[in-house]
């Protein structure tokens, strides 16, 4: 009997030994994991402490790591159901059946064989709790099911910039396509330029003689590196008496903070991203789930994998770096599809820039904003702000060319997202038709 | 010997716990009365309510200067501003970011919201009160979820043509005849007991 617990008690002390190895010192804690992680969070699964930051902080921790990473976006999206809505005392009853003062308990991760669209880990009817007289308050709402609220092109949980009763109206009626539908041209990096920076020169270029290369040299002078001043050293020696042979990310948000915030924000370059303490380095193209060619496997993340060194081409960062890993339905249709014809035409120079349609300009809008009374215009580089859900890319994106009708349709339609919008959308989503209806009655009692 | 520790151990602790006891009596009478607190509260929130629709609202906005844009979707236009209502609430907001020692709401029987309807059975029974006695506040104690508050009801008054005009001419508003000087719904102040 003493041997069986003398056995016990060694396997018991051996276990111990093992988790608490694995939770401290070692480097790979896959071990730990009590599930897969969503698409969200898949890429960072196994830097637990972006998470998890405290053993025993419970749920406002877990909260505050939520937070750390999406509240900027969050509050982008003028989100309809801010975590302060449900703090009040007003809504104890509400948050005993879902507290959504916490992220988790819509979008609880390592559960993947539960997780839906937008990582939502609830049945999809959780707007009945709070909204469940809206049908006797809205004739049009009458007999919906709570299944649709977010499913139908109408509303979203967070973001309803696009989809407010107001915006409806005030963009009703509008033509399918904008004419001429044109985008900004990026003006943010010449703006932060000090206006006394000249152009460089070949013969100014202050690299050693032995590390320059023709073909390099070449695309330097051509880039607008040169063009704005930025010599060899700029990039390759950022302190006195060192030479970076690959100047990496830390270089580059030197001077383009912004454009690597969003580069680190998204799927691209999250786990390069400062706010998390984790030593995963840039995802490989093979680490991915999606679809993606076999050849661009081996493929790092980071600023050179667009942006080719030197060359800087922001038209080959905008479709081909795309398209050179992207293998999916709805990659593989854009050269043929209105929207890559397009693009191509530009490439061509058969009409301006700002007219052709790239995976960038969509994926990597141009977001406008005025300071001090200047118009800024910047791409925004981080690829997954606008994708989920997609109504997010009705403002940014879709009505810089597109009637709000059309663009609401067309993001509806999931046959024409997979052939990279090549025809008409093949659904009718109704909000228009009902705020106007609502809206033309109003008037009518008015009058 | 044993005997005289014992004696001063017992002596010292009565001390304490007499010290502690008169501690806390004294921390009881000089704490500041619930209804006071929200009284004084409600005093700031009014006065700066008052004080952006009449000076910022009425005087830049389109019955005065027409320089800025009171509007609900005030973020979608460049020169927006928010609705006195909103930026009560955005106040409330921010409040919460700062303490959990009260809340404040803004509320009415007749919300152009319909979350902004009086919900609990104190709400509703403060939100009549002040409605039926112009000019009278509410106060009473609720539990909510575990926690029992002081909680109190203020007359949300229109001060202002600005108040009316919209509330009356909103497609989703349920009165339609507000007047300024009417009680237009209430502020309703919690503090956790």
């Amino acid at each position: 009997m003493k041997i069986v617990w003398l056995v016990w008690l060694f396997f018991s002390c051996a276990i111990g030994a093992y988790y608490l190895n694995m939770i401290i010192f070692a480097e790979d804690k896959s071990a730990l994991l009590i599930g897969k992680a969503s698409h969200g969070h898949y890429q960072i699964e196994l830097a637990c402490g972006a998470c998890h930051t405290q053993a025993f902080g419970g749920a406002e921790a877990m909260q505050n790591a939520c937070e750390n990473c999406h509240s900027a976006e969050l509050e982008a999206s003028h989100d309809s159901h801010r975590k302060k809505k449900f703090t009040d005392p007003r809504n104890a009853d509400r948050i005993e059946i879902l507290d959504a003062r916490y992220c988790v308990s819509c979008h609880t991760e390592h559960q993947v064989e539960q997780t839906r669209s937008m990582g939502l880990t609830l049945p999809t009817d959780y707007c009945y709790h709070c909204h469940k007289t809206i049908g006797e308050e809205r004739e049009s709402h009458a007999g919906l099911t709570y299944d649709s609220c977010a499913s139908a092109g109408c509303h979203n949980y967070h973001d309803n910039r696009a989809l407010y009763e107001e915006f409806l109206l005030n963009n009703a009626d509008q033509a399918w396509l904008h004419e001429p539908a044109k985008l900004d041209p990026p003006n943010a990096a010449s703006l932060s330029r000090p206006a006394t920076q000249q152009s460089i020169t070949q013969a100014e270029a202050d690299a050693a003689q032995e590390k320059i290369n023709p073909k390099i040299m070449q695309h330097w002078l051509s880039s607008s590196h040169a063009l704005a001043g930025i010599n060899c050293s700029g990039c390759h020696a950022p302190t006195k008496n060192t030479w970076l042979e690959k100047p990496g990310l830390a270089v580059c948000e030197s001077c383009h903070e912004q454009e690597a915030d969003g580069f680190k924000a998204g799927k691209h370059g999250m786990r390069l991203s400062n706010k998390m303490e984790s030593h995963l380095g840039a995802i490989n193209v093979e680490e991915s789930p999606l679809e993606f060619k076999p050849e661009a496997a081996h493929r790092q993340q980071g600023c050179n994998a667009c942006h080719s060194a030197h060359e800087f081409n922001t038209q080959f960062a905008a479709s081909e770096a795309c398209l050179a890993c992207h293998n999916d339905e709805h990659s593989l249709a854009y050269l043929n599809s209105p929207h890559g014809e397009l693009w191509q035409r530009e490439l061509a120079g058969e009409i301006d820039a700002g007219q052709g349609v790239s995976c960038a300009s969509c994926h990597m809008p141009r977001l406008t904003e005025k300071k001090r009374g200047k118009k800024i215009t910047r791409v925004q580089h981080n690829q997954n702000d606008n994708l989920r859900p997609n109504e997010k890319m009705i403002r940014s994106v879709c009505m810089s060319c597109h009637g709000l009708e059309f663009a609401i349709n067309a993001l509806a339609s999931q046959e024409l997202i997979k052939n990279n919008f090549s025809g008409k959308p093949e659904r009718h989503i109704e909000s228009i038709d009902w705020a106007k209806k609502r809206n033309s009655s109003d008037t009518a009692k008015t009058k | 010997m044993k005997s005289t520790k014992t004696i001063t151990f017992a002596l010292l602790s009565s001390a304490v716990v007499i010290l502690f006891s008169a501690c806390g009596g004294t921390e009881k009478s000089t704490g500041i009365d619930p209804k006071v607190y929200t009284d004084s509260l409600f005093a700031v929130m009014k006065a700066d309510r008052t004080n952006y629709t009449k000076l910022i609202i009425r005087r830049l906005g389109p019955i005065g200067a027409d320089a800025i844009s009171p509007a609900e979707h005030w973020k979608d236009l460049e020169n927006g501003a928010p609705l006195p209502a909103q930026m009560f609430r955005a106040g409330a907001e921010a409040v919460a970011d700062l303490t959990d020692k009260f809340t404040y709401s803004l509320q009415s029987e007749w919300p152009i919201n319909k979350q902004n309807a009086p919900k609990t059975p104190m709400e509703k029974q403060g939100l009549k009160f002040i409605s039926d006695n112009p000019g009278e506040n509410f106060y009473g104690e609720e539990k909510l979820g575990t926690i029992t508050y002081f909680t109190a009801v203020y007359p949300d008054v229109a001060v202002s043509d600005a108040c009316t005009q919209c509330h009356n001419e909103h497609k989703d508003t349920p009165k339609t005849d507000f007047k300024v000087g009417e009680v237009m719904g209430g502020v309703v102040i919690r503090v956790p007991l």
